[in-house]
């Protein structure tokens, strides 16, 4: 009896032992995972780093625009930190009429979508002509257009400089727009190659077909191929505009005074306040500080930030949709 | 026969009309200026009302630029210097942000937005805006001190630029979002099967990344060294840049002695390149083909 019970007792152990440990196992398979990272100790890590990483990529911009709202009070007050006590929407306002914003905003407008479109266009033509035709001299120009991807524009843009002033381009768009019709201008050989690559994913027995219905190569372009690339062409399109927009160094050769970009009205906001609110009287006279200055750099941003908005997935996926990566 | 003949010049023919733009805009607005410019810095070029006036120098200009310019060889260095710190940190940290994105993680595509979104938002101007008004320095890094650290413990010719460099972390981290993306590329390209059979052979996690991953995502490293490389050089963010347009209007240099100094940045931005390739592109299984770029 009593040796009954010691045994039935060991089993019972032995049972709770297999029980608690099988549990452990269990336990420990959601913690860390059957294969070291699908447990929630590795999410958590993951979820943080990210999470923390993310919060002080954005950092610059949630300081932007916490501070644009902000008053002069709230500026010197030191117990405002990140939330304004109220929202100071006057920044904008007197930022807006500094920037001179419809006026900017359209010569930014002028200068961005007319190159992006020319390069979008003379960019899928010779893409297209590299990836599917073979010629002599093309592995050399190939050479070049990746040459002319790390040549700084600081080399060529003097004699640029003088070639568009002989023809009295300069103070117009047409100094970014005629390189990007043939296809240069800003980064050029990237959106080339963009296109270099994703042609080459077309399968060539599209082309054929088209060629036995007696499409010649330009109308097989424009019908076929052209439809089909539309992940490559908004990408390159969308790029080039961004690119365009963003661009102040040229810009401020080229377009001299008669024409400014945001960007550019962005590089003179300190002299233009004082113009813009020195003059006009006491009534509105309040100094320049950085949370105007800081509301003109959201002004400058939020066209981006809103075409980003609507267009995201298509810059993040830019290396999926066109192939670049090679296959 | 003839009629292979044919057909093969006509392939010919119409890949040279398709090519064409970028030949003419090459021959136009490459060639031509590269010609034009290397001339124009071996002269000094003055601009009169009846043209341009050109007096050969012969090496003269680059031999002012290292010898006698008060302020280029100086901005030179400390952006050398700078950008030899700023490439590995850039491209490591797009590594592991990648690695941290590849992961089975929920809200992927948010947060490759979130890394993305500074590639499309800055502008030198907005980021030289966002610098001046202290938006880009974490307060935690001066709280600590690391600052005075390093102003101790180094000459002040490389404290300076690592200085830069702290102060102004979350903007060289912007610079990363495009090399992320190829990363991103190229990290779903390796073969999933790979990882399985590593796992079942009991390779834990950091073994299959040094093991595996790395080797596989070689070339796309050596893409991402060279396109922060010349994306650094090329971006208006740097002083010596704009040390070369303001040389461009100065009556004493003018725009001979701006060109040469375009061709000396030139010059090193081509020799840091080939460092590169030669360092990292030696590997035998690298294949430009593969790199895409």
């Amino acid at each position: 009896m009593k040796k009954d019970n010691v045994s039935i007792l060991k089993v019972v152990k032995a049972v709770d032992k297999k029980m608690i440990e099988n549990i452990g196992y269990k336990i420990k398979r959601i913690f860390l995972g059957k294969k070291g990272n699908d447990g929630i100790v590795f999410k958590v890590f993951i979820y943080a780093l990210l999470i923390s990483i993310g919060f002080v990529y954005l950092y610059p911009i949630f300081y932007m625009v916490s501070h644009s709202f902000k008053s002069l009070k709230d500026l010197l007050d030191p117990t405002v930190l990140w939330l304004p006590k109220s929202l100071h929407v006057d920044n904008y306002i007197r930022a807006w009429n500094v920037l001179d914003f419809p006026k900017a905003f359209g010569a930014s407008m002028l200068n961005s979508v007319l190159p992006a479109i020319s390069q979008t266009v003379s960019c899928a033509l010779v893409g297209y002509g590299f990836a599917r035709f073979k010629f002599p001299g093309k592995s050399i120009m190939l050479v070049f257009i990746l040459l002319t991807f790390i040549i700084p524009v600081q080399v060529v843009m003097i004699p640029l400089f003088l070639l568009f002033k002989q023809y009295g381009l300069l103070g117009s768009p047409l100094p970014f727009i005629i390189p990007a019709l043939f296809a240069g201008g800003i980064k050029s050989a990237l959106f080339i190659l963009i296109y270099m690559q994703f042609f080459k994913t077309v399968p060539k027995a599209l082309e054929e077909s088209a060629q036995i219905d007696g499409a010649g190569p330009f109308k097989t372009f424009f019908r076929i191929i052209i439809p089909i690339s539309v992940p490559a062409i908004v990408v390159v399109f969308l790029f080039s505009l961004v690119w365009h927009w963003n661009e102040t160094y040229m810009a401020s050769l080229y377009l001299g005074e008669s024409m400014r970009t945001l960007p550019l009205m962005l590089q003179s906001f300190d002299l233009a306040y004082s113009q813009e609110y020195s003059s006009s009287g006491a009534t509105d006279m309040v100094n320049i500080n950085e949370s105007i200055k800081l509301a003109g750099t959201m002004l400058i941003i939020l066209p981006l930030l809103i075409l980003y908005l609507f267009a995201q997935k298509w810059f993040v996926e830019v290396a999926d949709k066109t192939g670049l990566t090679g296959e | 026969m003839l009629q292979k003949l044919i057909r093969r010049r006509r392939e010919l023919i119409t890949g040279y009309l398709f090519v064409l733009p970028w030949i003419i805009g090459f021959l136009l607005f490459m060639a031509y200026p590269i010609y034009f410019s290397l001339n124009m810095s071996f002269h000094k070029v003055l601009i009169t009302s009846e043209g341009i006036q050109k007096d050969f120098l012969g090496g003269d200009n680059f031999k002012y630029a290292f010898l006698s310019d008060p302020k280029y060889v100086e901005e030179l260095l400390v952006f050398i210097k700078s950008v030899i710190f700023m490439i590995p940190i850039i491209v490591v940290f797009a590594l592991l942000v990648a690695l941290l994105i590849n992961q089975p993680i929920r809200f992927k595509g948010l947060f490759r937005a979130i890394f993305f979104l500074p590639v499309v938002i800055t502008s030198g101007e907005v980021v030289k805006e966002l610098f001046s008004q202290g938006a880009t320095t974490i307060s935690i890094v001066e709280r600590y001190g690391i600052i005075q650290f390093i102003e101790a413990n180094l000459s002040p010719s490389w404290s300076e630029p690592i200085i830069g460099i702290i102060q102004q972390l979350i903007v060289i981290l912007w610079y990363s979002g495009v090399q992320i993306l190829i990363f991103l590329a190229g990290l779903q390209k390796v073969n999933s099967q790979i990882y399985e059979a590593a796992s079942i052979d009991g390779a834990s996690p950091w073994e299959i990344f040094w093991k595996i991953t790395l080797p596989s995502i070689k070339p796309f490293i050596l893409v991402n060294i060279i396109y922060t490389t010349v994306d650094l050089f090329t971006n208006s963010l740097n002083d010596v840049i704009l040390l070369i347009k303001e040389h461009m209007f100065k009556i004493n240099t003018g725009f001979g002695y701006a060109t040469a100094l375009a061709w000396i940045y030139f010059m090193i931005i081509f020799v840091i390149l080939l460092i590169v390739v030669v360092i990292f592109g030696r590997n035998e299984d690298y294949n430009p083909k593969k790199a895409g770029r």
